[in-house]
């Protein structure tokens, strides 16, 4: 049996004016991270609020944990946990309270499975007397993760907890994720950043209702089709134009201080393309070969 | 020499006993993209808020387009844009009522709104939705839109606050180019973003942490000094040590 199972699964707002989710069929394995990567208005909230039964399909169906998210609602209810994208926990309770009184919904102790959620507790003890509403950001978040987890859920929904948050704080929640999975808890979780994908089992990409493809990291990069180049030069914006503008150019887009760069012949020879630019007028360049990235798939999937 | 378009000198807010903002100095010259940085909680958006003239500074001093961050927060308003993630634009209002409306009340005359109009939609390939609400618009069409709405009035500077949070990869893209075009009209930006390929992209950067201004310099020249390869570390080297959160 598989912890989730989504079979053409659709959501449709406003009177079938808006496709929110199109028929999306993937499947997450017992004890799997497994990442669904993509912007806003991609659907990913739509699919969370569907497998943990907070709102109907309009087609199709899933099931988690080998219950059906409409006839046994109930049952998933008490068998998952739930972070929504916002902070949705009782801001004038206190720490402790909080995760009291969810561990009290669930039929449970703080006691019980302590061991779930030491390691995360244990940054927040320091301020369990504290109202919810008081904490910062990071510290939300990690109570949060605790409410979630007091239950000891067999599935943990993560609705894009790293939306807005700084790369510190990001790396540190994602440690926290791998903790987990130790601990053989399966965890979906959603995020907008291209490059939390690599610390995923499996990924799907999704674009405005659309799944793009399910697979590894690793399997959706050596998929690419064409060989990347990353470029560079002293003016970056005038490179970019002059790539743009460049004949042999199939694909051209900017990574940070690089370009990454495609070109219509595989075979091109690097000094051509070297010879090109400088007869363009840009100085600095450098040019080699690059692996693509699952931003480099992303993108290469929507212009498709 | 270019003239400095954001200038302040230990700028300050406090807010009881904690130091949101911490004595910071730097200037920004016209013309230029600047990154700014910083962990959640660091004081950014209280600087900012100093800066648009929504917030007076505790101490120190600050100039914005030549007007004073104390006595002049009027003038600051008038010679600034402002987007963020957040507010953008109104939902139901179509794209033509929306410029025209922030338009009108930038105090562009009826020509200019319309010639601007034209120019914006012709931009954006938006001549069939242009009356659209605005509300039913994709999330990237309407980042684009907003931040051409924001220098429709030709600013001096603009301040954008995570504009491409949540954007797709190729909407993202095609937003800094926006960005590169407005630059070349000589208006000034002024960005914050989790994104740390974006802080690439930008002339200089600086990293606040707890408050304070902990780097300042061009990406290039920061990932040398914190031997590192890329934004990303410089700011994970910076930032870890960040006693604050959000």
């Amino acid at each position: 049996m598989k912890a989730v199972t989504l079979n053409g699964l659709s959501k449709v707002y406003g009177k079938g004016k808006a496709i929110a989710v199109n028929k999306v069929s993937f499947e997450v394995s017992n004890g799997e991270l497994f990442g669904l990567i993509g912007p806003d208005g991609a659907g990913k909230t739509s699919i969370f609020r569907m497998l943990t039964t907070l709102l109907l399909p309009d087609g199709g169906s899933a099931s988690v944990i080998g219950l059906d998210v409409v006839k046994d609602h109930k049952k998933i209810r008490s068998r998952v946990g739930y972070m929504p994208g916002r902070f949705s926990l009782y801001p004038d309770l206190t720490v402790e309270e909080n995760l009291t009184f969810f561990a009290t919904i669930f039929n449970t102790r703080l006691a019980e499975n302590y061991h779930l959620i030491k390691d995360i507790y244990i940054q927040l003890e320091p301020f369990k007397k504290r109202m919810a509403g008081k904490l910062s950001g990071g510290m939300k978040q990690k109570l949060a993760l605790c409410c979630a987890l007091i239950h000891k859920p067999a599935v943990l929904f993560l609705d894009e907890p790293t939306t807005g948050v700084d790369p510190v704080s990001r790396r540190e929640f994602w440690e926290m994720l791998k903790q987990l999975k130790q601990q053989a808890i399966t965890i979906v979780v959603s995020t907008p950043y291209m490059d939390e994908a690599n610390l995923c089992d499996r990924i799907g990409l999704i674009q405005s209702g659309d799944l793009l493809t399910v697979d590894t990291p690793a399997n959706i990069i050596s998929a690419y089709p064409e060989q990347l180049y990353a470029v560079k030069a002293d003016n970056m914006p005038a490179l970019l134009k002059t790539l743009s503008a460049y004949d042999e150019v199939l694909s051209n887009n900017a990574f940070g201080e690089y370009a990454h760069v495609s070109f219509k012949d595989q075979a091109i020879e690097v000094n051509v393309v070297q010879s090109y630019l400088q007869q363009q007028g840009l100085s600095g360049i450098e040019l080699r070969r690059t692996p693509a990235t699952i931003e480099d798939c992303f993108i290469k999937r929507l212009s498709n | 020499m270019r003239e400095a378009v954001i200038k302040t000198d230990k700028l300050t807010k406090r807010f009881g006993e904690f130091i949101a903002t911490n004595a910071i100095s730097f200037e920004v010259q016209q013309g230029e993209i600047f990154g700014f940085l910083g962990a959640n909680g660091a004081g950014k958006t209280t600087a900012m808020r100093m800066l648009c003239g929504l917030l007076i500074p505790s101490s120190g001093a600050g100039t914005v387009a030549g007007f004073d961050v104390y006595k002049q927060t009027e003038k600051i308003k008038k010679s600034i844009g402002y987007m963020s993630q957040k507010f953008s634009l109104y939902e139901d209002l179509t794209v033509l009522e929306n410029i025209r409306f922030f338009g009108g009340i930038y105090g562009l005359s009826n020509q200019q709104l319309k010639a601007k109009s034209i120019e914006l939609i012709h931009r954006l390939n938006l001549q069939k939705d242009k009356d659209r609400l605005v509300g039913t618009l994709p999330l990237g069409w309407k980042q684009k839109l907003s931040f051409l709405v924001a220098v429709l009035h030709s600013p001096k500077v603009v301040f954008l606050d995570e504009p491409t949070g949540g954007v797709d990869p190729v909407t993202r893209r095609q937003f800094w180019e926006l960005i590169y075009e407005s630059v070349e009209n000589s208006i000034t930006v002024f960005v914050t973003t989790h994104y740390m390929d974006e802080a690439e992209y930008c002339n200089r950067v600086s990293i606040m942490v707890d408050g304070k201004i902990e780097a300042l310099d061009t990406p290039g020249n920061l990932k040398e000094k914190y031997g590192a390869t890329s934004m990303d570390e410089v700011f994970y080297q910076l930032a870890r040590g960040a006693k604050r959160g959000e």
